[in-house]
Order: structure tokens, then C-alpha cells, then sequence
């Protein structure tokens, strides 16, 4: 299987994508922000194809287009985490505006006739160049670092804004430069499983996770861990299933992680975390496990 | 979409005349507004229970149903209703009781099963073999070829899904409004919040022939939430939410009859600058929004 070069590609790749999704995807589960990071994947889909229209690189609208609504939802939403309603209204439109850019694209390029939108929305990991394949691993690390180095104050935050606040954190701040790392990831994690399935890839190992323990740091790696696996056995599912396309493939293995999970949970006798919904009181762990003084 | 007689006149009834007498677009119109109708009231209790995100994940399941017949040969509405029946038992499934709609366990729950869905729906579109036209009427909508007998089957649905909710409309508002009282009075919330998925679900599938899967949500969400920053009272919201739909509905459809861009487009964009006008006028007017003090006897 590694013989080939795109297969060898497609490991590198989406290693590190999976590595920065998993770890995202955890604070993205654990801050209830599962609608915004599936909002900001549309948002990369059309950014992409306003770019495919507009004739330039695609990934220069994916990533400016991802960022700036990523920054903006931040910026505009109460305590940087923007309303249910709020997010639905601007990316149904959002979408509105990617079938625009879409029949644009069609009807200018004809003859490559829609592959595009398919390679936007479905990904296409399988197809990476060298160039592509360095520049998603040193974008991922980018964002995992980025991610770890905020890891302790955005774990506590995230968990418990008030002590947070409390105790000095810039909670406002650290959210909305969640948002801007969220939007890296998602238009990172576009290229390799694309816009319609990179939630599997955030919100399935994320979830996976937060079922299997309760302590902040293990989930976190556990995330990760979960969302690598997913992506290395949906690589090497859709290299001996001819017809499994590997994203679906990818993803799938996610979904099974996270319905094993579940019901692993439930035999347990477990409700699932008594899950802070986004505006109501979060769990507190205790403070040591964070590290943190106890005020 | 260019159509050879498509071209605009000095007189606008001239060109509305003209308009109606493509039989298609006749068809459309009452397709748009069978489903604008259905949307708007559906919608609007969705964003009452704040369950967008469990309405946008079986708008998009929509896509693998209807990718899935195709695959199969069996018509598209089977597939569109099979799979939004079968999506809403899932989240259904997956909403633990007494958990808070749109929290962080289940929404992250629901979004593992929409991206499944999706990844569903492209491998089916890829054991298809290709047919990239037809994916992306299948995502973004058609307004063309919409037949009589489509129309008529949208109708019963649409008739059936509305008397369904004004039949469980009251208890319905009761427990979305305030569940733990509703509870506390004995209504059955469990059993309604199923019965409103599969409800939801239907439209969404019986919307989603029309405007494509990703494209329902505009129509289910944005009218809605108009509707609730203009009023409190449940009753005058419903029907302005419904109007609202309507609206967008007929004006997108019109102006993508005369335009080269997709009705989708029209339709998202109309109903997305009305909400925003809307949340100006209110934010300038500086009233306390209705939605707020619907949400605090929720939260």
C-alpha cells in the first residue's frame, strides 16, 4: 500500500489534519460548538468555490474566506459564542451564496463540469502533491501547536468561564482566537475529507472522548488519538474497498468510534456528561487537575 | 438557468404573464408555496426549541436518501422521505431526556451522525457513477421538472404535517417554552420532541425535492427567526413566519426565472437580508427583543 506515492502522501497529510482535528474537535465538543464548526465547513465550501469562480487558487479563498467568518462570528457573538439562530441564518445564506459561485463556476468552466464543487465538498486526500501535502502538514502543526499552547487556559475557560474570569483569563479573547484556530482547522481538514464531512472528523472523536473519561487532559490526547486512528483505518478501508471513497471511509470509522463509545457508556450505566449546554452552568472538575491554584 | 424567452419587458405584467404560462414554473410556484408554508410553521417552532442544528442535520440526510434511491431505482421521494423518517428516529435516539436541546453532548452527537450521512451519501453518489449534474441539483435544488403528481403528493404531506401540528401545536409550545413545568403538568415532552423530529423531518424532505438539501435550512431558520424578533405572541409569529416564507419564496422564484443564478441563491439571499433589516430595525428601535423573553423562561 505504501508504495504508492499518493498513498504515502495521503498518510502524511491526513496524520497531521487528523492530529489538529481531534484536537480542536475536543474543546469544540467540550465548549458546545459543535453548529459552529459545521457553520465555518460551509463557510469553507463557498470561500472555496468564490475562489474557483473568481479563477484563483482555491485554497486562498478557503482559508481567508474560513478565517474572516471565523474571526467575525467570534468578534460578533456575546462572550465570543455566537447564538444557535445567529449562526443558522448567516450560513444558510452562506450556502445560498456557494450555489451562486457554483453555477458561475459551471457555467465558465464547462467540461470540468462540477468536480470541483465535488472535490470542495467530498475532499479529495487521495489526490495530493507533494507541495499540497507539505503545506497541510506544516498548517496542522501550526494549528495543533497554536492549540496546545492555549490548551490550560482554554480548558479552563471552557469548562468554568466565571472562575476563569475570576482568576485573569482573557475568556472573550481566548474564545474568538478559538474561533480564527476552529477556521484554520476546518479549512485544512477541507482538503482532506472535505466541507460536508470534516464535522465527522471535529465532533465524532471530540464526543468519543468525552464519553470514555472525564479527566480534561486525557480527553484531550484520547481526541486525538481517536481522530488519527479514524483516519489511518479509513485510508487503508478505502485502499482495499476499491469503491469506498476515503472520506466516507474516514469518517465512517469515526461514527463507529463514537456509537462504541456510546454504548460502551451506556452499559456502564452512564448518563453522558451532564453536558453544559451553552449558556447554562458548566461541570466543574477539580481545579488541581487543570493545574490551577485553587482561588 | 437561462431560458430563451426569458428577458424582461418595460411592463412587468407583460413578463409575469408570460412567466405562468410555462407549466413548469406554474408547477414551481405551487410546489414554492406548499413548501414555503410547511417550512415557515415548522420553523418556527424549531428555532423556538433552538433545535437548528437537528433541523439543518436532517436537511442534509436528505441528500443520502435522495442519493440512495437513485443508486437503487427507486424515485427520489421514497428516498427523501425514508431517510428524514429515519434520521429523525436517530436524533431522536441520540437527545437524552431531560438534556437540554442544543447541548454540547448532543450536539455533537448530531453533527457525528450528519457527517455520516453525508459520507453515506457520497459514496452512494460514487457507486452511481458520477452524474455530477444530478449532485448537485440533489444538494443545491431544481426548480425545473417539477411535475404535477410532485406537486400533489407535496400537497398531502404538507396538509397532513400542518394538521399534525396544529393538533399537538399547543402542548408543543407549552414544552418548548418551559419543559421542566411542562413536565412537572404532566405533557408527555419525550413523546412530543419525537413526534416534532419526525415532523420536522418530513418537511424538511418534502423542502428538500425543491430547494436541493443544503438550501432547506434557509427557508426552515431565517423566516423564523424574522418572525421572532418581531413578535412574542406565538400565533401572530406563526403566520408571520409563514408570510415571510412566502414571500422570499415567490419574489426568488420570479427573479431566478429572469436570471442566469440559481433560485437558491435568490431565495437565501432574499430571506437573509430580511432578517438582517429586521434585527436592525429592531436593534435601532431599541425594543427588548421578543425572542429574549421567550429564552428566559427557558434557560
Amino acid at each position: 500500500m505504501f508504495a504508492h506515492e499518493f498513498m504515502r502522501n495521503a498518510y502524511l497529510a491526513g496524520t497531521f489534519v487528523a492530529l489538529a482535528c481531534g484536537l480542536v474537535g475536543y474543546f469544540v465538543v467540550l465548549r458546545g460548538q459543535v453548529f459552529a464548526g459545521d457553520a465555518l465547513s460551509h463557510v469553507a465550501f463557498t470561500g472555496a468555490l468564490a475562489a474557483a469562480a473568481a479563477g484563483v487558487d482555491i485554497r486562498l479563498g478557503l482559508f481567508v474566506v474560513t478565517l474572516g467568518v471565523a474571526a467575525g462570528m467570534g468578534l460578533l457573538g456575546r462572550s465570543a459564542r455566537p447564538d444557535d439562530v445567529v449562526i443558522g441564518s448567516v450560513f444558510a445564506w452562506v450556502l445560498g451564496l456557494g450555489a451562486l459561485f457554483l453555477s458561475i463556476f459551471t457555467v465558465s468552466a464547462s467540461g470540468s463540469n462540477g468536480t470541483a464543487a465535488v472535490r470542495v465538498l467530498f475532499g479529495s486526500i487521495l489526490g495530493l502533491s507533494p507541495t499540497d501535502t507539505r503545506l497541510a502538514v506544516a498548517l496542522a502543526l501550526l494549528a495543533a501547536a497554536g492549540l496546545l499552547g492555549l490548551a490550560r487556559p482554554l480548558l479552563l475557560s471552557s469548562l468554568d468561564p466565571e472562575v476563569a474570569r475570576g482568576l485573569g483569563v482573557p475568556v472573550r479573547g481566548l474564545g474568538i482566537v478559538f474561533l480564527v484556530l476552529l477556521g484554520l482547522v476546518a479549512a485544512e481538514a477541507t482538503q482532506a475529507v472535505g466541507a460536508l464531512l470534516l464535522l465527522g472528523l471535529l465532533a465524532a472523536p471530540g464526543a468519543t472522548a468525552r464519553l470514555l473519561t472525564d479527566r480534561p487532559w486525557r480527553g484531550l490526547w484520547l481526541s486525538a488519538a481517536v481522530a488519527v486512528g479514524s483516519m489511518w483505518s479509513g485510508l487503508a478501508l478505502s485502499y482495499e474497498v476499491a469503491s469506498l471513497p476515503a472520506s466516507t471511509a474516514v469518517v465512517g470509522v469515526a461514527a463507529c468510534a463514537f456509537a462504541l463509545a456510546g454504548a460502551w457508556d451506556s452499559v456502564r450505566g452512564r448518563r453522558l456528561r451532564r453536558s453544559p449546554s451553552p449558556a447554562g452552568p458548566a461541570p466543574r472538575p477539580p481545579l488541581g487537575s487543570l493545574g490551577w491554584p485553587r482561588p | 438557468m437561462t431560458l430563451p424567452l426569458a428577458g424582461l419587458s418595460p411592463n412587468p405584467v407583460v413578463d409575469l404573464e408570460q412567466m405562468v404560462e410555462f407549466p413548469f414554473m406554474v408547477n414551481a410556484l405551487w410546489a414554492g408555496t406548499i413548501v414555503a408554508a410547511t417550512a415557515g410553521a415548522i420553523g418556527w417552532f424549531m428555532v423556538l426549541r433552538r433545535q437548528t442544528f437537528a433541523g439543518h442535520t436532517l436537511s442534509v440526510i436528505a441528500f443520502p436518501g435522495a442519493a440512495g434511491a437513485t443508486l437503487a431505482g427507486l424515485p427520489l421521494a421514497l428516498g427523501y422521505f425514508g431517510a428524514c423518517g429515519l434520521g429523525a428516529l436517530v436524533l431522536a435516539a441520540v437527545s437524552r431526556p431531560g438534556g437540554k436541546p442544543g447541548g454540547a453532548g448532543e450536539s455533537a452527537a448530531i453533527g457525528t451522525v450528519q457527517a455520516f450521512g453525508l459520507g453515506l451519501g457520497y459514496l452512494f453518489v460514487v457507486l452511481y457513477g458520477g452524474q455530477l449534474s444530478s449532485l448537485e441539483a440533489l444538494l443545491f435544488g431544481t426548480f425545473l421538472g417539477i411535475t404535477t403528481g410532485q406537486v400533489q403528493t407535496l400537497l398531502w404531506i404538507a396538509l397532513a404535517v400542518l394538521l399534525a401540528l396544529a393538533a399537538i401545536g399547543r402542548p408543543l409550545l407549552f414544552a418548548s417554552v418551559d419543559g421542566a413545568v411542562a413536565r412537572a403538568a404532566g405533557v408527555p415532552t419525550r413523546l412530543l420532541e419525537f413526534a416534532f423530529l419526525l415532523l420536522l423531518g418530513l418537511a424538511v424532505a418534502a423542502t428538500a425535492e425543491i430547494t436541493g438539501a443544503l438550501l432547506v435550512f434557509s427557508l426552515l431558520v431565517t423566516p423564523a427567526a424574522s418572525a421572532q424578533r418581531l413578535t412574542a405572541r406565538p400565533g401572530w409569529g406563526l403566520a408571520l413566519s409563514v408570510a415571510i416564507a412566502l414571500l422570499v419564496t415567490w419574489v426568488g422564484l420570479t427573479i431566478a426565472f429572469f436570471s442566469p443564478y440559481p433560485v437558491g441563491f435568490w431565495v437565501t439571499s432574499l430571506s437573509f437580508g430580511l432578517y438582517v433589516l429586521v434585527r436592525l430595525g429592531a436593534d435601532t428601535l431599541g425594543r427588548a427583543t421578543p425572542r429574549t423573553a421567550l429564552a428566559a423562561e427557558t434557560t
